[in-house]
């Protein structure tokens, strides 16, 4: 079972061919001297040049990034405290209606969250803005961060929780000292999922936008009905580009921090 | 107290931005079209205490969910969501198991580096993996190129602004949710029981379907769910793929809403959505909650 039939190597090389030769594609035409996108013209990196200069779309995700970040610190710290509940927190009263509403927004289509979220703004006469995008964000993204974190919760030893009480900690420095520690790594994950959700997100932010504040994805998709162009393509290189160097990060230092706990694991164990 | 603090804050948090805005909604799909700007009648006049809230409720009428019954579109429009998200599904799967399987019978120590390349697609965003298939699928994109170059045609064929478009970028874009649950499933697969069931006399073809496929089936019913429900509401595919021609519901409440303003009826299209995507997601949990007991 060591080496790959055949069929499964074929099976590897079509499917990953699908998955990755249109991104290849976006980011060669990106390369491209012509304005006609579909005949290659010769190598040019000129539509960086006018993407840099393109003051709406620097706009646009100065805008993006202020809301991703609030919004996915909001959810972090929002979803890390309803993770903790639902699987710490023992009864309470409504403990099904708050369990419905955290899966809930998880299977909503974008389409009825934001258009709900844009009545209730319009109800109490929030103006929108980026402040509107940033409220909206946080409640779909809190959702994700905490069926992340309430993950990591399940699996979780919760007699150091105990033995930290037992020496005398309070909860809150126990949760502190002990708990966090141990689950932030999912944490994390979580603050880097809601993040990418809310630079990706073009539905809801369209609903509850103003005309003051546009996001990235409102722009693409604005100018991507048009056609296609190379500035566009360029700025999805970026974006792929960024993604990819995110990942690839986030994957080594998870590794580095998985194979430093095992080597502490090793050395608690020769130690006994 | 801290501990009420802490159910408190998530707790109020959804009810505030979740539960009342959805009540808003149920609200404007059952108040009347007459006015283009809020607030719809009736309102809630909580002052007149008891009389008011009668009042309220018996203001308020089903006109535009007998509205929808009654222009062809809409209930056209669901339908064909619903095709839409089946057949794509179905063809998800179809591109899905191959690569998860392969995947799971992959050298041990590649299979780190062939769910990161899973994984990355997912985290780049939609907006521009849609958006890369229109440059392919336009009838002077590269598809047509190539195709035209080989001599396979001689004249390009029309596939963007179609329904084959609109499969073609649900299959691409809802790819990794379809191999990573059946992935999983079969890379917990005892490898040991295929080679039992070869010993007995199964062919390999036999071996796969009676031992390998019901094994993974968690993770095909989770896959196809996860495919389905979101592909259902979807808006970004069928508007940017799939032209005037395609008829998707995500993409008409976008038009009533944006175009029309017609927003009691846009609210009663959601509605409309929400019940029927509580069947499959009703499904879905139950499919879960199955493969957690059996887990432990």
């Amino acid at each position: 079972m060591n080496r790959l039939s055949w069929f499964n190597a074929v099976s590897l090389t079509l499917g990953f061919a699908f998955l990755y030769i249109p991104m290849i594609i976006l980011i060669i035409f990106s390369f491209n001297e012509s304005k006609l996108v579909t005949v290659w013209a010769g190598f040019s990196t000129k539509w960086y040049g006018e993407l840099v200069q393109n003051e709406a779309f620097l706009d646009a995700a100065w805008v993006t990034i202020r809301v991703a970040v609030f919004s996915s610190t909001l959810a972090t710290i929002l979803g890390t405290a309803a993770a903790y509940v639902l699987v710490r927190g023992g009864r309470f009263f409504g403990r099904i209606l708050f369990s419905g509403m955290i899966y809930a927004p998880l299977v909503m289509p974008e389409v009825i969250t934001g258009l709900s979220l844009l009545l209730l703004f319009i109800g109490i006469g929030l103006d929108r803005g980026i402040l509107t995008i940033v409220l909206a964000h946080t409640t779909f993204s809190m959702c994700f961060v905490s069926v992340v974190v309430s993950s990591r919760l399940v699996t979780f030893d919760r007699s150091l929780e105990e033995a930290a009480l037992d020496l005398g900690c309070s909860p809150a420095q126990a949760f502190r000292l002990v708990t966090l520690p141990i689950i932030a790594p999912a944490v994390i994950s979580g603050w880097l999922l809601a993040f990418t959700l809310s630079l990706d997100d073009l539905v809801i932010a369209s609903f509850t936008s103003g005309p003051s504040a546009t996001t990235l994805p409102i722009k693409i998709f604005s100018a991507v009905r048009l056609g296609v162009s190379p500035e566009i393509n360029a700025l999805s290189t970026l974006m792929i580009a960024a993604v990819t160097i995110g990942v690839i990060t986030a994957s080594l230092v998870t590794k580095r921090a998985m194979m430093r706990q095992k080597q502490d694991e090793l050395a608690a164990a020769r130690t006994e | 107290m801290r501990r009420a603090l802490l159910i408190a804050l998530p707790y109020v948090w959804l009810l505030v931005l979740f539960l009342v805005p959805f009540l808003i909604v149920l609200k404007i799909s059952l108040s009347d079209t007459e006015l283009a700007i809020p607030p719809y009648t009736p309102t809630l006049d909580l002052t007149q205490g008891w009389a008011g809230i009668k009042d309220f409720f018996s203001q308020l009428d089903f006109e535009n969910f007998v509205w929808l019954t009654e222009d062809d579109l809409y209930w056209k429009a669901y339908l064909s969501s619903v095709k839409i998200a089946v057949i794509s599904t179905f063809f998800t799967l179809l591109v899905g198991y191959p690569i998860a399987y392969g995947m799971a019978r992959a050298p041990e120590e590649w299979r780190p580096t062939l769910m990161m390349l899973v994984i990355l697609p997912f985290w780049t965003s939609f907006l521009i993996r849609v958006y890369a298939w229109m440059g392919i699928l336009s009838n002077e994109g590269y598809l047509n190129q190539l195709l035209l170059w080989t001599g396979i045609i001689s004249n390009p064929l029309t596939i963007l602004n179609t329904q084959t478009a609109v499969y073609i970028g649900i299959v691409y874009t809802y790819l990794p949710f379809m191999i990573l649950p059946i992935y999983s499933a079969l890379e917990r697969m005892d490898g040991s029981l295929i080679e039992a069931a070869e010993d007995l006399g199964c062919s390999r073809a036999q071996a796969f379907w009676l031992v390998t496929v019901p094994l993974s089936r968690p993770g095909i019913i989770a896959g196809c769910f996860l495919v389905m429900i979101p592909v259902i509401g979807e808006f970004v595919i069928p508007s940017l793929l799939g032209g005037s021609g395609t008829l998707m519901i995500g993409k008409v409440l976008w038009e009533e809403f944006f175009s029309n303003r017609d927003w009691p009826v846009a609210s009663a299209v959601a509605v409309v959505l929400l019940l029927i995507l509580i069947i499959p997601i009703v499904l879905f949990q139950r499919n879960q909650q199955k493969q957690t007991e059996a887990d432990q």
